[in-house]
Parts: C-alpha cells; structure tokens; sequence
C-alpha cells in the first residue's frame, strides 16, 4: 500500500504542479518571455485568499472568481505599459525585465505583509478520506480538482473561444498572425493577463496546502521551470504531463533518498531533459 | 593597446590608491567594488563577448567560496585554497559549457539558473562536509589587527580584479575573442565556416567561471562566515548582468564603470532605505532596461538624439 500512497501524493501534487506551470508556460510559449514574475504573482494570489478568509470570511472556493479578473487586469496592464516595449528585445533584457518587476513586487509583499509565514486554515478543518490505506487530505483533494478545472477551462478556452485562437496563431507564427489581421499587441497582453490570472488562482489554491511567505515564490519559480521544460513548452497536456512526471520523481526520489534531496533530483532532472530532449516529453510547435 | 584598455588601466590604479584617502570604511567599499568588478568582466566573456546569457555566476561564486572554506578549515594557506577554487571551477565550467552550451536563449538561462539551485542544494545537503544550512566558519587569520586584516583582503581582490582584467583584455585582442564575436553574431555561419564553436564556448565559459570562484574564495576568507543562501545567492547572478547593461555590453571599460556606479547606487540605498533596498533595486533594473538599454558608454554627445534601439 505504501507504493500505492505514493503514486496517489504524486497525482494530488501533479496536478497541483501542472496549475502552477500553466500560466508560466502559455507566457514563455506565446511572448517568448520567461516570466519571473510567475512565482511572486502565485504567493500574492495566496495572500488575497488569506486576507478574503480571515477578513471577510470568503472562503477560498470564491477567492478564485476575484482573483482570476484582478490578476487579469493586472498581468494586461503590466504588459501593455511596460513589457511591451522590450518585447523584440533579446533574451537577456526581457529575463532580466521580469526580474527587475519581481524584485519589486517581492519587496512590496515582504514589506507589507512581513516576511512571517502564515498558514490559511479552515475551520471547521475538512478532515480527510481514506480508501484501503490510502489516506488523502480533501482540501489537497478540493485544491486539486479545482487545478484541473482550471487547467480544462485555459484548455477550452484555448481550443474553442476566437481569442483563445488568435492566441495559438500568434504563438504558432507570429507574422502570419498579423498578416490575418490579429493585433498582436493585445493578444500579448491577454496572454500575459491569462498567465497572471493563472498565477493567481494557483496560489489561492496553494494558500489551502502550503504556507504562505515571500520567501517561497523562487521555490513555485523553480517548479515552473522544471514542468515547463520535462512537459515540453507550449502545450497543456505538456503541462499536465511534466507536473506529474516531477511529483513522482520527488516522491520516489524522497522516499530513497529523503526529502531534502528532491529539490536537488528535481533539478538534475531539469538539465537532463534540457541536454537530452529540450522539446519535452510531449513538446511540439503548437499551443493546443 | 587600446585607448579604452589604457583607461581601463589607468582606472584600476586609481583604484589600488584607495587606501591613501580612506579608512576601513572605504576599504570595505572597495573591496566589494573589485569583486563586483571581477564579476561583471567575468560574465562579460561568456555574456557579452558569446552573447549567451548565462545566470550561472552565482553558482560560481558559491562554489568557490565554499572550495576555499573547506580547504581552509584543513589548514591549506589562503593563496593555494584560492588557486585551488580557480583551477577546479575553471575545469568543471568548461566540462559543463561543452554540454550546457549547446541550449540556446531561453534554455540556456534556465539551464544556467538551475546550475545555482543545483549546487545550492548539494551544499546544503552535504552537511558533513559544509555544515550544510547552519554555514561553514572559517579559521581567523594570523590576528594582525583589523586595518592590516582590511588592507590585506583588499588587495588581494584587487590582484585577482587585475588578473581578471588582463584576462578579459587577452581574450578581446586574441583569436579567441574574434570567435566569440562570431559565434555572437551568427553561431550557424561561424561553425560553417571550421570554427571549433563548442571549443571556444567551453573556453570562455571556464574563463568566466575560474575568477569569480577566486574572488568566491578570497571573499569566504574576508568575511569568515558563508551559507548556501548567502554565497548561492541568485542576486549575484543577476548584479553582475545590470553592471555590464549599465555599463555597456561587451566593453570592458564600460563594464568596470558599470561595476563601480552599481556599488555606489547599492551603497547609497542599502544605507537610506534598508527595508525597500531590493525594490529599489528592482526599479532601477526597470528603468535602466527601458531608458538606457546600451549603458553609460551610449551616452555621447553624438548619441544622444539617435533612437533607442536593442541590439
């Protein structure tokens, strides 16, 4: 059963990994930007479901219908006001562009919200199931429905609205794009306003699981990194996949080794696959 | 030799006078300046010069300090602790360039991140050897008094910034340098044409690495305390980048003023607005990026009103 607990933890927290990843990779897939504001936007998402819970008493199932439209309209104008104008530039101006926002946004939340870490709990606590000897927490079960959903809906969105394929033209061929007429510029800022919304609702989502600091974007950074690049760019299922294929590597890799060294697996894994098979496990040109 | 080498020179010793105007304040200060200097024309090589954008010199840095730590805690005099850190970072860089730098742009700088997180989590981990997150202390020197202890530090930084900088002169005039720029503008036509690319990367990737892990080693020396969260500290990968935009990418010169303002401008916040010093930081990388993307050295008279343009 032990082996069973495993593959079960690693389900619960890929799908959790792949709501992280997603708005990471439609950014980097879409603008060709890698965004390093992606780990600050999640920790402030996780503390807009705080502040709604202890406040308001809004509970996080909510919290994610305000912060989808607010991190939206934040991620579009951050884009159109400022990413946009280095957008041509090369690798090294829009990377370190996105740091330079992340340093800021980082230090407005350490300097507002203290550096402590803080823990949403519910009350009353939903208790949790167990099937055989599996045992699952359901808030981590809630937390990871609700990323799958989220992780459908971006797919659907994707697949079957006209901007969600305006979106995939421009990330497909952008000067074909424009040549049909797509204003390139605002689907920039839509993308990057899904990206952050994501984000956002990502971490209302970690608010319910992890403890919630500053200090732990690099850490949501980092796993977004590593998805990105085993789920292969540029898709959802890509997403899914990676986010999975790195729940499992940290669980055995713990169980094995121990939890301090999964970070370090995780990472080796990284610059394997980016040597070895840079496209990914599902990697292809088209985003859906 | 060159009118900007000789002024590069010409600034470096202007530098080395430092301990004739101030006390152990501007030592300090000056210190810091040579291992950012150090730092920013080490990455200039492999950034500037090849033009791929590496986010490793953080990982360098920490793995040179704690190499040196380490060493040190042995008994090993500081100069072979130092030249120890240098040889290995410079091997082990130019094994890892040969595969690392075959990604190119975005894969390359995420590789080049990971690298920091890699090491990171090894240091930590291997608490049997570096103390893992409790830090490593390092042995006190011979005990000669705080000033001679600051003088002394100093100008070992300054040695090593010097030998980074005839480094960095001997790669631009070299052939080597001449590769670089070709693999900057057009990698694909370069190799077409029988230069060894991987070569050369793996060359300047090593080069890049070998100082910064000196100057790792001397600055674990100086301040006789490291962690992994300290000297693997992700802000070293980045400083040095907004040194040499500040400065101008791939001039030497431009690079080393880039150091030395960028210590200023961090003094200057650090000491003012200690609790918003890296948002401030933050804004001034913004403002640099879209304002001044070619650094202090566009600044001529001639270039004032010409358009903003990215390389």
């Amino acid at each position: 059963m032990h082996a069973a607990q495993i593959l079960v933890n690693a389900v619960v927290l890929g799908c959790l990994y792949a709501c992280i990843a997603i708005g990471f990779s439609l950014v980097w897939g879409v603008l060709n930007v890698i965004n390093l504001i992606h780990g600050s936007f999640i920790v402030l998402g996780a503390y807009l479901a705080f502040g709604l819970y202890n406040a308001l008493h809004i509970s996080p199932w909510y919290s994610i219908a305000v912060a989808a439209p607010l991190f939206f309209v934040l991620g579009y104008l951050l884009q159109r006001l400022l990413l946009n104008r280095v957008i041509t530039a090369p690798v090294l101006v829009t990377l370190t562009m996105t740091f330079g926002l992340d340093l800021i946004l980082n230090n407005a939340m350490i300097y507002f919200f203290k550096a402590d870490y803080r823990k949403l709990t519910l009350t009353p606590s939903l208790g949790s199931v167990s099937i055989f000897d599996v045992v699952v927490p359901v808030d981590r079960l809630i937390a990871t429905v609700s990323a799958l959903a989220l992780t459908g809906l971006l797919y659907l969105l994707l697949r079957r609205s006209r901007v969600g394929r305006a979106i995939v033209a421009v990330r497909l061929d952008r000067d074909a794009a424009v040549l049909m007429g797509v204003d390139v510029k605002s689907i920039y800022a839509i993308a990057f306003g899904l990206g952050a919304a994501l984000a956002g609702c990502a971490g209302v989502l970690m608010a319910l699981i992890f403890p919630i600091s500053p200090l732990t974007s690099s850490g949501y950074l980092g796993k977004a990194f590593v998805v990105c690049v085993l789920g292969g760019l540029g898709s959802v299922s890509g997403a899914l996949a990676g986010g999975l294929l790195l729940a499992l590597v940290e669980g055995i890799g713990s169980t094995f080794f121990g939890p301090a060294h999964a970070t370090t697996l995780s990472f080796i894994l990284l610059i394997v696959f980016l040597i070895l098979r840079p496209q990914g496990l599902l990697g292809r040109k088209g985003f859906e | 030799m060159t009118k900007s080498n000789i002024a590069l020179l010409v600034l470096l010793a202007v530098v080395a006078s430092l301990p004739l105007f101030g006390g152990a304040y501007a030592l300090r200060l000056g210190t810091i300046a040579c291992m950012y200097a150090i730092m920013a024309l080490s990455w200039n090589v492999v950034g500037g010069f090849a033009g791929y954008p590496s986010f490793a010199t953080a990982a360098f840095f920490g793995f040179g300090a704690y190499t040196a730590g380490v060493l040190l805690n042995k008994g090993l005099p500081l100069w072979l602790c130092v030249v120890i850190a240098a040889v290995t970072a410079l091997l082990i860089a130019a094994v890892l360039g040969a595969a690392l730098l075959r990604l190119r742009g975005h894969y390359f700088a995420i590789a080049s991140l990971s690298l920091v997180e890699v090491l990171r989590e090894l240091v930590n981990n291997a608490t049997d050897l570096t103390g893992g997150g409790m830090g490593l202390n390092i042995p006190l020197g011979s005990g000669s008094g705080v000033l001679a202890e600051a003088m002394f530090f100093f100008y070992a930084m300054w040695i090593l910034l010097l030998l980074t900088v005839l480094m960095v002169m001997a790669v631009a005039g070299s052939k080597l340098g001449f590769g670089l720029a070709c693999i900057r503008q057009n990698e694909t036509a370069s190799s077409m044409v029988g230069l060894n690319t991987t070569l050369y990367k793996s060359i300047a990737f090593g080069l890049s690495a070998c100082f910064v892990s000196a100057a790792g080693g001397v600055y674990a020396a100086w301040v006789h305390y490291i962690d992994p969260s300290d000297v693997f500290d992700i802000l070293y990968s980045v400083k040095p980048i907004v040194m040499a935009l500040m400065g101008g990418l791939g001039s030497p010169l431009g690079v080393a003023c880039g150091a030395f303002l960028y210590l200023g401008l961090e003094e200057v916040v650090w000491r003012n607005y200690i609790q918003i010093h890296t948002g401030v930081l933050g804004l001034i990388i913004v403002l640099l990026l879209l304002f001044l993307p070619h650094g202090l050295i566009s600044l001529r008279p001639a270039n004032l009103w010409r358009r903003v343009k990215h390389v």
